[in-house]
């Protein structure tokens, strides 16, 4: 009987760790360990142009990284950063709307917002190079009314790319915000109503405050995948609006200089690791989860 | 004074409430503004090889929508890797959202860090990573090269999915009323038997959800993928991106209608069923 007691417990202290098992050690395989392969390739160098890179404590490669592309690097973290404010502009009324007014459409308002997102992502950038295209209405119109010259195109521009970006991960903000807002007690803002309190200030004082979770996750999952895209940049820029994602595409697969490329990718990583350190440690993983 | 006051800032929160409903119904229309184009350009007769400009109105994309056969492959493929990537990244990662939902044990929270990490992760780093991984010449990994293709791309979908699968699984599993189990357990039923047919069917919404969710997104993966894929196995968005240089067929507005007008329909469907099935719960209850 004491026995049979025994190896229940022993059981259920192990079956966490069963299950967990394969998940983690796929995890473990084709994501922790390929980071050490990217480091290892980032410390490589190439003893002519086409042989295979060989491991030596290369250090120069990330100094080369940064003095080559300097850049581009800041240019993805300014455009990523810009695009994750006009993201959080344009989805903040969305997701309060949807969460406080939505009432029996609420699930059909955040249906429409996926929706479009169920078109492939360079079918939609594509759509954009579509609409902002130098013999589209759009540039059309900006040119009839003067505020772009008569040759003026919005194509190849950053701000074509910026737009791009704020676009394509505008679903990553809405959702967040409408979480957290969709969490707020509706007594808390009859209380500060009570309390006379206008809608502004209720807005300013109970509801932002509170959304501010949502806030912090959806500029994540916007800044993050913006910072390291090269398809936006790629369809509606040129080369003046590269960012990191196009450098390390191209050195990876068109120069094949891997090393070089790795060590961008890994400067790049550490950067965006960083900042999401920073923040888990301020809100607790739960929340970007 | 105060009533006065009152009314102001009634008028005034009326105005502001009118321009909140129209930021928002403007967020709509420029979520919608690319979707429409792209629908509307299924039905242009492109002159030349790009599908850029308006001109005609036709229905001959729609009557010959498997035109290009090169494209009409590499949606198979994508669907293909999609359906095996999609199956068993959700039978890992509902595991792993199991045992982090049933069982408190050391370790759990750092669990939890791990998973969130690959989220975290910039996709090119994602895909750079792998690349590297995969190129390594001492890893013969279980004794054969990978060679770069079929398998890495489903291994790097599988990767990119168990986490979402996992935190989705886990986030609706909060608030499962385990007790059940033991009632189960207590009128007799095995462990088998009560996970088979009191646990499964009740968590089963939510591995739905996260296997619907991890099917789009593989099949919706360009950056990892184009990383990871060898020059024979082309799929879908790396048709178009390897395309887009030379050509845009208007088949390709056409085959994307067509997944957004099945997505539709199936989230539809979807929330309709989990409406009725709520409903029967709360019945019952």
């Amino acid at each position: 009987m004491n026995e049979r007691d025994d190896q229940g417990r022993k059981r259920a202290r192990l079956s966490p760790w069963l299950l967990l098992g394969p998940g983690m050690l796929f995890l473990f395989l084709f994501f922790f360990f390929p980071l050490y392969t990217l480091g290892r390739m980032s410390l490589s160098y190439r003893p002519s142009r086409f042989a295979n890179p060989k491991f030596g404590w290369h250090w120069d490669n990330f100094s080369n990284a940064f003095s080559q592309y300097g850049s581009q690097f800041t240019r993805s973290f300014v455009y990523a950063a810009l695009a994750t404010l006009l993201a959080l502009i344009i989805a903040y009324p969305l997701a309060y709307v949807i969460a406080f007014r939505g009432g029996r459409f609420r699930n059909i308002l955040l249906g429409l917002v996926v929706v479009p997102f169920f078109t492939n992502f360079l079918i939609r950038t594509l759509a954009w190079k579509t609409i902002l295209g130098d013999q589209g209405t759009v540039v059309g119109v900006l040119r009839d009314v003067g505020i772009l010259g008569p040759t003026g195109t919005l194509l190849r521009t950053p701000l074509a790319v910026i737009g791009g970006l704020t676009y394509n991960f505008l679903p990553f903000m809405v959702l967040p915000i409408y979480v957290a807002l969709e969490k707020i007690d509706p007594r808390l803002i009859d209380a500060a109503r009570d309390l006379y309190s206008n809608t502004w200030r209720a807005f300013r004082k109970i509801v932002f405050p509170l959304s501010l979770p949502g806030v912090f996750a959806g500029s994540l999952l916007v800044f993050i995948p913006a910072a390291g895209d090269f398809v936006n940049a790629y369809y509606l820029g040129n080369s003046k609006t590269s960012m990191i994602g196009n450098v390390v595409q191209d050195q990876f697969l068109v120069q094949t200089d891997y090393p070089v490329a790795a060590a961008l990718s890994f400067v790049f990583m550490a950067i965006v690791m960083v900042i999401v350190v920073i923040y888990a440690f301020i809100l607790g993983t739960e929340d970007i989860a | 004074m105060s009533t006065h006051s009152g009314t102001v800032t009634s008028t005034r929160g009326r105005i502001g409430r009118r321009l909140v409903d129209l930021a928002a119904g403007l967020g709509l229309v420029y979520l919608f503004l690319p979707i429409f184009v792209i629908v509307m350009f299924s039905f242009n007769q492109p002159v030349g090889r790009f599908n850029a400009v308006w001109q005609r109105f036709t229905f001959d994309n729609w009557l010959h929508p498997f035109k290009d056969k090169a494209l009409v492959d590499a949606l198979k493929l994508s669907l293909e890797v999609a359906v095996i990537a999609t199956v068993i990244a959700t039978i890992l990662g509902t595991f792993v959202a199991l045992a982090l939902v049933r069982y408190r044990f050391r370790g759990g929270q750092a669990v939890n860090f791990l998973l969130v990490l690959p989220l975290t992760a910039p996709e090119i780093v994602l895909g750079a990573s792998l690349l590297t991984l995969f190129l390594e010449p001492h890893l013969v990994l279980l004794n054969h090269n990978f060679a770069l293709g079929f398998t890495t791309i489903v291994l790097a979908h599988i990767m990119f999915c168990v986490s979402y699968v996992a935190l989705t699984v886990k986030a609706r599993l909060r608030g499962f009323d385990w007790t059940l189990e033991d009632a189960a357990m207590d009128l007799g039923a095995n462990p088998t038997r009560t996970f088979m047919r009191v646990t499964l069917p009740l968590i089963t919404p939510g591995i739905l959800a996260a296997a619907l969710l991890s099917f789009a997104l593989s099949i919706d993966d360009f950056i990892i993928t184009y990383f990871v894929s060898g020059p024979s196995t082309t799929t879908f968005p790396i048709r178009i991106f390897g395309q887009s240089r030379t050509a845009t067929p208007p088949q390709i507005n056409v085959l994307a209608s067509m997944i957004l007008f099945g997505s539709i329909i199936v989230l539809a469907v979807g929330t309709l069923l989990g409406q009725r099935r709520e409903r029967r719960l709360n019945k019952a209850t």
